[in-house]
């Protein structure tokens, strides 16, 4: 106990902490936007370009009239 | 007379730390005043933000101890480990590993909560059998095949989500 202890480091002690963790933080919300852009986007968005490419929307209309759902414009049978 | 009492009143005080005082009466000026409660005392307990209680674990010193602290005001080099251990132990109840230790609760807690959880449990299968009434008539499976039948004619969600797993063409599920 005779020698004395090295003084430990007074200031600066947020900067070093930010120094380190702030690229850190940065990198992974990058990776992590990136990640959710080409798992989620990207496949909901083809899936409607694909669904619209072949869409007929008076075949879907009539499909729909014949099934009874409308209220303004009845099946042909009735 | 009163002097006397005076007297033996700051005598007393001096003794702070002493378990001996819970009892008596200090009598102050002439007056009667009320009797000092435990509670109101320097008490002892095992804290680790404050390390050093107000007094002394051990109140009443045995003769043995006694005779260990009239030989704590010579040399401490003259003392055995022992007698500096049991020093220790006069003055503080545990050690700080002995304080740190864990008890256990946790256990009992848990097994409690869980216990509960059962309870709620059955209180909840009483509940379904003898406090509810009857599900609406929405709820029956022909009512419920309609519901679908409509959904699917509007073309529910028809990109990503219901009316996408039917396929019209087989009026089937999709596999």
């Amino acid at each position: 106990m005779t020698m004395s202890l090295t003084k430990p480091a007074m200031r600066g002690l947020l900067a070093k902490r930010l120094r380190f963790h702030l690229p850190i933080a940065f990198g992974l919300s990058l990776i992590a936007a990136i990640a959710f852009k080409y798992a989620v986007t990207e496949p909901r968005n083809k899936a409607y370009a694909d669904f619209y490419k072949q869409y007929d929307a008076t075949k879907e209309f009539n499909a729909m009239k014949e099934a009874g759902i409308f209220e303004s414009v009845r099946p042909s049978g009735e | 007379m009163l002097l006397i009492h005076r007297m033996l009143a700051t005598r007393a005080f001096r003794l702070v730390g002493s378990r001996a005082l819970s009892t008596s009466i200090c009598l102050r000026g002439g007056h009667g005043v009320a009797k000092v409660e435990d509670y109101a005392l320097p008490a002892y307990f095992d804290r680790r933000e404050s390390p050093l209680p107000d007094i002394k674990y051990v109140q009443q010193l045995s003769p043995d101890q006694t005779s260990l602290k009239e030989k704590e005001k010579g040399s401490w080099a003259a003392l055995s480990k022992e007698e500096k251990i049991s020093l220790y132990r006069i003055s503080f109840k545990e050690s700080f590993a002995e304080m740190e230790n864990g008890t256990g609760e946790w256990k009992s807690v848990v097994a409690g909560v869980f216990f509960f959880m059962g309870f709620t449990g059955l209180v909840v299968l009483w509940q379904r059998k003898y406090v509810y009434g009857d599900v609406p008539h929405t709820f029956d499976p022909e009512y419920k095949q309609k519901e679908v039948q409509r959904m699917l004619d509007m073309r529910i969600n028809p990109v990503e989500g219901f009316s996408a797993k039917w396929d019209y063409e087989k009026n089937t599920w999709k596999k």
